[in-house]
């Protein structure tokens, strides 16, 4: 038995939430006295997960999984899962991976929990906290099948070095056409922007801002932060911002490590999509709004005097902290 | 064709959380219940290939006669025909089993519910569905088109979005995008005088064992003081985001 990981990459680098639950599944085998065994897919260096716990990787590299498949992604991991009699399955809270999850849990018979927080409770009975009621609350979930499935909240976690080595295996899953039923014809996506999934640092823009037109000073922002640009749902619904910024109960949760919100008034909805959050920030001219209850630092002050001096200041701070 | 959208009962996103029975129960008392926005846009989007498509629209449930109010409202939206498995929703995969049991017996060609509850936000019953049923599936479902037994799926991934074909049946984990929130429907009188009269059936639980259980809830410990900076000195606000807040 070995703590297994799913440690997620793209374009053959892992990502950082695949250390995040490295880390974490470093720490759940020391709780349960094994090891940690990582499978990675088409990554070109997988002893960099050493630094993170990892005792041993699965290297998978097949072409044809180079592009995202989570009917084959969920149906290696299972095989992976069983080749190494694995009882704890660890995986990040991506869209990819909650994609492929579900699938997983029924092909391990595994009890699954999502939107994991903190290291389990207890070992006897398992039992996770994780987040429910989108963010207004937590709930203490007991896992009583004997595969267990986690799957952690970005950033709930964070890194935790370790020094080891990671032994790498090549790994070859057997994978029929059955896998591969749902076929990827064409992907959209903004290589050279940080996605909200990401980010260390969101902005975030609502109706404050009174125009699409005004979403330059938001962005310079989230650039001199090397953070992900977010809006307000009135943002998203009237078509000022794509639906992927859209930042709340039936948008994205949002669990950085700052977040900024600039004119935004904030909706129960709202703050419920960013309350893991670890810093929040406001920046609004109303002094009565709901923002500032919910806040760790706010400006009660008008957004367009506001940001850009914040933005200057920024890159005093960065050119004398570079 | 033959679609199924799966309702979840949920507390309307305005709603105060709370618990009783020493924080082991969702406490409902003058909670609004609704359903589920991710799976509004789901039945908003069927409701669509029904009226352009000619396809049957069902809803199912799973949970007590209180969720009834809930379906009613999704008939009086348009859907056809509603099934409620009567038992409580204990968790993803009991409610996936269930689900199963329902998709099986109607032969449905297209199940649409919810990326997630809004509730509880397991964010599982979808995909369970899917590998219970041997049906491809789509989560982060933002888009739908089905032609003849082809679907193409756009998908919300990290950062962007992607699209697929694949082929009913089909399972998709829906929200909004498959529907604009402008395209959302409020049941009008006409809609639900008939819905009164369409079909609610209830069926039985079928026997499932109960992989996960909530057993305690907690509301997060509550916040402290904003710390106002002023206008006039926005240096102020970096320097605390640095050395206090250590966030920069």
């Amino acid at each position: 038995m070995s703590v297994l990981v799913y440690t997620e990459s793209e374009g053959g680098k892992f990502k950082k939430a695949a250390f995040e639950v490295a880390s974490y599944a470093k720490e759940v085998a020391n709780m349960l006295g094994t090891t940690v065994t990582a499978v990675s897919v088409n990554a070109d260096d997988s002893s960099e997960l050493g630094n993170y716990g990892v005792d041993k990787v699965l290297e998978i590299k097949n072409d044809k999984l180079a592009t995202f498949n989570a009917k084959a992604y969920a149906d290696s991991l299972k095989q992976a899962a069983d080749k190494e009699g694995a009882k704890v399955v660890v995986v990040s809270s991506s869209a990819d991976s909650k994609f492929l999850t579900s699938m997983l849990a029924v092909n391990l018979n595994a009890g699954y929990a999502s939107n994991v927080v903190a290291l389990p409770e207890s070992a006897s009975p398992f039992t996770v906290k994780r987040t429910a009621f989108t963010n207004k609350a937590f709930n203490f979930t007991e896992i009583s099948t004997d595969v267990k499935i986690i799957g952690l909240s970005n950033n709930a976690f964070g890194l935790k070095e370790a020094s080891g080595a990671a032994a790498a295996e090549g790994f070859d899953p057997s994978l029929s056409d059955e896998d591969f039923t749902v076929n990827v014809t064409s992907v959209d996506k903004a290589t050279d922007k940080v996605s909200i999934a990401d980010a260390e640092v969101v902005v975030s823009g609502g109706r404050g801002l009174k125009g699409p037109e005004n979403w330059g000073m938001i962005e310079e922002l989230a650039d001199v932060l090397g953070a992900a640009t977010a809006c307000s749902k009135p943002v998203s619904d009237m078509g000022w911002r794509p639906h992927g910024e859209h930042v709340g109960q039936t948008g994205k949760p949002v669990a950085t490590n700052l977040y900024i919100a600039v004119g935004i008034s904030g909706a129960i909805q709202h703050l419920a999509g960013i309350n893991s959050s670890k810093v929040k920030v406001v920046i609004n001219n109303d002094p009565e709004a709901p923002f500032f209850k919910a806040a760790d630092y706010g400006i009660v002050g008008d957004a367009f005097e506001v940001v850009p001096q914040l933005i200057e200041k920024l890159k005093e701070f960065k050119a004398n902290n570079a | 064709m033959k679609i199924l959208v799966c309702i979840s009962h949920v507390p309307d996103t305005t709603s105060k959380i709370n618990f009783t029975e020493g924080d082991t129960k969702f406490d409902t008392n003058g909670v609004q219940f609704v359903i589920n926005p991710n799976d509004e846009f789901g039945l908003t989007r069927a409701m669509w290939f029904k009226e352009k498509q000619g396809a049957s629209v069902d809803v199912v449930n799973v949970g007590g006669a209180e969720t009834e109010p809930t379906l009613r409202k999704a008939l009086a939206i348009g859907a056809d025909n509603a099934i409620r498995v009567n038992t409580e929703a204990t968790d993803g995969f009991y409610v996936a089993k269930q689900l199963a049991k329902v998709v099986q017996d109607g032969g449905y060609d297209l199940v649409i519910a919810g990326r997630e509850s809004i509730d509880y936000n397991g964010g599982m019953v979808p995909g369970m569905l899917a590998a219970l049923t041997g049906a491809n599936f789509v989560n982060t479902c933002i888009g739908l088109e089905v032609e003849g037994d082809k679907a193409t799926a756009i998908r919300e991934i990290d950062g962007g979005k992607e699209t697929s074909t694949t082929k009913l049946p089909l399972v998709v984990g829906g929200q909004k995008g498959l529907v604009e929130e402008s395209d959302l429907r409020i049941p009008n009188m006409r809609g639900i005088m008939m819905a009164r009269k369409k079909p609610l059936t209830v069926v039985d639980a079928v026997e499932t064992a109960q992989e996960t259980k909530a057993v305690k809830f907690e509301k997060p410990a509550p916040k402290g003081e904003v710390t106002l900076v002023s206008p006039d000195n926005v240096g102020q606000l970096v320097e605390l985001l640095h050395n206090e807040a250590k966030a920069i």
